[in-house]
């Protein structure tokens, strides 16, 4: 046995209130910093692309070849999906599974749109002779928007199965902890299309 | 004897809604992020679409303050990124990527700049040994 055991009622002792028991896991907690660690991926990204973002080779240049137009779509689809997964995050609250599944699967076909989206605008620009072998410009430009675009992909593909999942057997609690990852990942993506959008796209119009 | 660490709340507390420190947002946060995303997304497309400033710095500077206040926005209606959620963790693991990307982007951009900036100029010699092949 312990022969220095504490008499936590000493005098002196200093003692401890905590509010609440803390005992949950640490899942969500955890995602949280895998998606910083991801947010500095990002962030060395636009670093590349801040830098490299002028050095056209002669080709051309952002001007000549982002579409607007259809960048403005593709922000919105993001946006609109951002905000229908928050719709059905409430209903899984409530636990309305029927309507949390459809709002998901509204969420899932507008990123699918924003992915086919973004896939048709890159055949495009690769047949226009605007690839990524180019210049360092395109490089860091599809390297860019392409690690996004794959991120989304893999979100449509986790929100899928976990559809399915729910589907099967039901909001348990390992499938609410689960939606509650996908939530972040969902709106986390949506944030880091705000960077690309501003600055990749509007910003490298201008410059 | 009980131990006075522990909470004095009932067992059948309810870990979801108050343990976890986190909320799932409410149905009126989701659409005023929606209506202050939408907003802050208009106004630079705009901007920038209807050449509204002569000046490109100017635009530059105005499309990325824009963002910033946007990413804020996104962070707070959609991320629910406050002070008291995993106790304080997801704040400050935030901060501290906030700190590192700070860093890397603008000594990136600093010694980036001072390379081109500073770039020995090639001497005719050279060019004439290793001329530049367009791609």
């Amino acid at each position: 046995m312990n022969t220095t055991a504490v008499d936590i009622n000493a005098p002196g002792q200093p003692v401890f209130y905590t509010r609440e028991e803390v005992h949950h896991n640490g899942t969500l907690l955890g995602f949280w910093i895998y998606l910083m660690s991801d947010l500095f991926i990002f962030a060395s990204l636009f670093a590349c692309n801040a830098v490299l973002g002028t050095n056209y080779a002669g080709g051309p240049t952002g001007s000549e070849v982002f579409d607007l137009p259809g960048l403005a779509v593709n922000t919105a689809l993001l946006l609109v999906s951002s905000v229908t997964f928050g719709f059905a995050m409430l209903e899984m609250a409530r636990k309305r599974k029927r309507a949390m599944l459809i709002w998901l699967g509204i969420s899932g076909l507008l990123a699918a749109a924003f992915v086919g989206l973004e896939i048709h605008e890159f055949a495009t620009m690769i047949a226009e002779g605007a690839g990524p072998q180019r210049s360092a410009f395109l490089s860091s430009f599809f390297t860019l928007v392409g690690t996004h675009g794959l991120h989304v992909t893999v979100g449509i593909l986790w929100l899928t199965v976990l559809m399915v999942q729910i589907g099967r057997v039901g909001l348990t609690e390992a499938n609410i902890r689960r939606l509650r990852c996908l939530s972040m990942f969902w709106h986390f993506l949506d944030l880091v299309w705000v960077g690309v959008f501003s600055y990749v796209y509007l910003v490298g119009v201008l410059r | 004897m009980s131990h006075p660490t522990h909470s004095e709340s009932a067992p059948g507390h309810d870990l979801h809604e108050e343990g976890m420190g986190e909320d799932h947002g409410s149905l009126r946060g989701y659409l005023t992020g929606f209506v202050l995303a939408s907003i802050l997304t208009i106004i630079p497309f705009w901007l920038v679409m209807g050449h509204v400033i002569e000046s490109k710095p100017l635009t530059i500077l105005l499309v990325l303050a824009l963002a910033a206040v946007q990413i804020v926005v996104h962070m707070i209606y959609f991320l629910h990124l406050n002070t008291k959620s995993e106790h304080g963790w997801n704040m400050l693991a935030f901060i501290f990527t906030l700190v590192l990307v700070v860093i890397v982007l603008g000594a990136s951009l600093w010694v980036m700049y001072n390379e081109n900036a500073n770039m020995m100029p090639m001497s005719p010699l050279y060019q004439q040994q290793h001329p530049v092949n367009g791609p």
